[in-house]
């Protein structure tokens, strides 16, 4: 594919509000990582979570869309001034020629939790005060953000579980590529809730203590939230990074289990690769989807190995983010962007002992080093696994 | 590629829903809408999954892969080697309710096979399983509009990547009390099986071009209703074309002030 521009790019989650926060908080080798007091959740265990939401007002006029997902949403949108990045946009090409693709695996699901709390004792009637199309609805964060944004383009939520805020940059990519869009605002949105967390822990992959990726005593995963975006635009003087290629494979295995040598990640992996027209050695860090789960750590290793070898440096930052579903593939990529943009590779945290079935070169601080080009691997139930590259600015 | 304007194959199509049984019964009544009788969506036994699987899916799993299989079979394709995109407005409804149902118990316990099933891409995860598939597959929404925004993206596909395309879209109502809120009139399933080449036995082209023309009827009151209460209905404008092979555009809802103008092209 010809490279394409990304011109802006922003965060919310648990290491902050923001591009700054973002780096700052990378940069020191912090988490943002907390013990759990979410909502009601009776659950020992760690979470990523965005300070300040429950209090954070919408705007009068999009009201009717309040739920936690869309405040994160809201919050995302607003920092580092990436809405007026997006009005930029839509004026240069026009606001019907900019579409919208956002990932998210539970959407506001929190809203319909409490609703269910509060059924009518006789007709079992959910409160009137429930909004179906503005909370529940999956799609409803794309409908939310393309009114926020006042975008008159194409739009849909992308939901493949822990893969979407990743593939919506394929879906940009290809509308732009055949005429369609000139530009589009990509991300991923995903909230706590209780779904997740009793889901999860249903599993059993739900860690009782920070999740610890690539460890021999890794116990699952901490939950977390994000809103992450970044705006694509079909030409630029000053892109503040590329987009070289997007790799999506299905393992066809098992709904919750990955390929056990990794064989659909592989296949995104080298679909990625394809599509930028690069050999794995151009290839300077790979940002793990590391989950900290024993399966998955353990399939992802043999994926890379396959593809990159031995000698590639990678790490997971899901010890410092938890991982945000639907938004970790968003969120990822807008980690790997800081991190071509400022010359570091994140260091993973939470490691204690090397697991020494996982042979990956894996980093457990950060490490200065220019970089050209970096992966940034995202999969999902369903058997559902992206990979982006994305290239420095130069 | 011309400016703005998806052109591509249609090699086998799949129907499932009220009063349909399938693409090759139904195509028939969608021509003729006066034989066609509503009655409430049969859904098969998803036979080609494996028996673990077929235990666990749910209603829209089934439905998913009761029209993929016919357009795969229509188009002579082996599945193993199709892209797909699944469309739905929602997910599987019922599994939902049961989830929201325990979250509001004391004791919170959750079902693993629930929270599983309870991914949007829940009939792509399937799919993929029962064909073997390591093919790319995504699998999206966008309330109403979810079948037109389905077919953007698989046309897309199929062009970008030169290579057929399997599009499902899919929809099953919820339980009460979700059902008040979001009401479905039945299960419904279309796939289109889209691809850059005719193949052997082509049914038709499609000429595929966002523009702002409001959104047409089914011309027929009971097609109409079924239109307007299942997302997945908004396909019948298209369907009822490609049934009486007319080479005119119809125009399918996508969002608030898009729409898409689609031309059936007879092969």
């Amino acid at each position: 594919m010809t490279p394409l521009p990304i011109t802006d790019y922003t965060a919310a989650s648990a290491l902050g509000v923001g591009r700054e926060a973002t780096l700052s908080t990378l940069r020191a080798g912090r988490g943002g990582l907390s013990a759990q007091h979410f909502e009601t959740a009776a659950l020992e265990t760690w979470i990523g979570q965005v300070e300040g939401l429950d209090g954070a007002p919408l705007p009068a006029e999009l009201a009717e869309w309040a739920c936690r997902n869309n405040r994160l949403a809201w919050l995302g949108l607003q920092a580092d001034g990436f809405a007026q990045s997006v009005a930029r946009a839509a004026r240069r090409w026009g606001s019907r020629r900019v579409g919208l693709f956002l990932g998210t695996s539970t959407s506001a699901i929190l809203e319909t939790e409490l609703a269910y709390r509060h059924r009518d004792p006789e007709t079992g009637a959910l409160p009137s005060s429930f909004r179906y199309e503005q909370t529940h609805s999956t799609a409803s964060v794309a409908a939310f953000a393309r009114r926020a944004l006042g975008l008159e383009g194409p739009a849909f939520v992308v939901s493949t579980a822990c893969s979407s805020s990743a593939k919506v940059f394929a879906n940009a990519q290809r509308l732009i590529a055949l005429g369609l869009i000139d530009a589009a605002v990509v991300g991923g949105v995903d909230s706590l809730c209780l779904t997740t967390l009793y889901g999860f822990n249903s599993l059993e992959l739900l860690s009782r203590e920070p999740c610890r990726p690539w460890d021999a005593e890794r116990r699952g995963l901490s939950i977390g939230e994000a809103g992450a975006f970044a705006l694509l635009e079909r030409e630029s003087d000053a892109p503040a990074a590329w987009l070289l290629g997007c790799g999506e494979s299905s393992d066809g295995y098992h709904m919750s289990s990955p390929h056990p040598e990794g064989l659909g990640a592989i296949a995104a992996m080298r679909g990625a690769l394809a599509q930028a027209g690069l050999r794995p050695e151009g290839v300077d860090y790979v940002n793990l989807h590391g989950t900290a789960t024993s399966n998955n750590d353990a399939a992802e290793d043999a994926a890379v190995r396959a593809v990159f070898g031995t000698g590639l440096p990678c790490s997971s930052t899901k010890g410092a983010t938890g991982h945000t579903l639907g938004a970790a593939g968003a969120l990822e990529a807008v980690i790997c962007m800081l991190a071509l943009r400022h010359g570091f590779m994140p260091g993973g945290l939470n490691r204690l002992s090397p697991d020494p079935a996982l042979q990956c070169n894996y980093l457990d601080a950060n490490r200065e080093a220019a970089l050209s080009v970096v992966a940034s691997n995202s999969f999902g139930f369903g058997g559902s696994n992206a990979c982006l590259l994305l290239g420095a600015a130069r | 590629m011309s400016g703005g304007v998806l052109n591509c194959w249609v090699r086998g199509v799949g129907l499932l829903g009220p009063g349909l049984s399938d693409w090759a019964t139904g195509r028939e009544l969608l021509a003729e809408p006066s034989r066609w009788v509503s009655a409430p969506t049969v859904v098969p036994a998803p036979s080609r999954l494996p028996p673990a699987e077929r235990r666990r899916a749910g209603g829209i799993v089934k439905v998913g892969i009761a029209v993929a299989d016919q357009a795969c079979a229509q188009a002579g394709l082996d599945p193993r080697d199709v892209a797909t995109v699944f469309s739905a407005s929602t997910g599987d409804g019922a599994n939902c309710h049961a989830l929201c149902e325990t979250l509001a118990t004391p004791q919170r316990a959750v079902s693993p096979t629930r929270f599983t099933n309870s991914v949007h891409n829940a009939p792509a995860g399937y799919w993929h399983i029962a064909t073997a598939s390591r093919a790319p597959s995504t699998s999206l929404c966008a309330h109403d509009a979810s079948f037109g925004a389905g077919l953007l993206e698989a046309a897309s596909q199929c062009l970008c990547g030169q290579q057929p395309v399997l599009l499902v879209a899919s929809d099953v109502p919820y339980p009460q009390p979700l059902q008040a809120t979001r009401p479905l009139l039945d299960a419904m399933g279309v796939a289109l099986l889209l691809d850059t080449v005719p193949g052997d036995a082509p049914l038709l082209r499609l000429r595929i071009e966002p523009g702002d023309a409001a959104p047409e009827g089914c011309g027929h009151a009971g097609l109409e209703a079924l239109r307007r209460g299942i997302p997945a209905a908004r396909a019948l404008p298209l369907l009822q074309r490609m049934a009486r092979g007319l080479a005119q555009p119809c125009v399918l809802e996508v969002l608030d002030g898009l729409s898409l103008a689609v031309t059936v092209e007879p092969a």
